[in-house]
């Protein structure tokens, strides 16, 4: 069985855009877990939610691999973009658009959004 | 176990000693805050490292005693 590291390495590789939440995006169990599923639901972009409160290892192992104190956990292509409050920025700026078609991860933007 | 918004203020400017600091309850529980966080040390810097400013000057409060904090934070204009 490989490490809580090497899990968590294996899930971010393998999966372009991954939410590290309280709860799953269909019983989110935290407002801010939900606040994030529902926007990247919103954006239509495909993502893997992984429940961090399976298992204690996980709720404080994605916190030490992140180097970040709270849970959501925003990644995309591998890369740790942040918590909801960054994602919901990001989406409001635009930046998140640009983002996304950068990695080439599909999404559909809402009419009137910057894409 | 709640964290008043006076102690999460202070520890910010313990950390950031230039930041201007803006608390309000999103609940009435002392539990469940939004902060917005204005210091020149946030220039030049992404949001990711912004908000890890602010995350390593509340120690390990966050998501310890310091339950729910939603950040907004900003370089001054």
């Amino acid at each position: 069985m490989p490490n809580i590291n090497e899990q968590i390495q294996a899930i971010v590789d393998n999966n372009d855009v991954v939410l590290f939440m309280k709860g799953t995006p269909d019983f989110p169990q935290c407002g801010f877990s939900h606040q994030a599923s529902q926007l990247l639901r919103f954006i239509e972009v495909d993502f893997k939610g992984v429940n961090c409160l399976e298992t204690d290892e996980l709720r404080q192992g994605i916190k030490n691999f992140s180097n970040w104190p709270t849970i959501p956990q925003i990644y995309l292509k591998g890369e740790f973009v942040g918590g909801a409050d960054i994602l919901r920025e990001l989406f409001q700026s635009g930046e998140l658009f640009a983002t996304l078609t950068q990695k080439g991860i599909p999404f559909k933007a809402p009419a009137g959004a910057q894409a | 176990m709640p964290m008043p918004a006076a102690e999460i203020e202070s520890l910010i400017k313990q950390g950031i000693p230039d930041a201007k600091v803006e608390i309000r309850a999103l609940a009435d529980d002392e539990d469940h805050w939004a902060a917005t966080v204005v210091s020149q040390e946030f220039a030049g810097k992404s949001k990711l490292q912004q908000h890890q400013l602010v995350y390593k000057a509340l120690g390990g409060h966050m998501g310890g005693a310091l339950h729910a904090l939603q950040l907004q934070t900003f370089a001054p204009k």
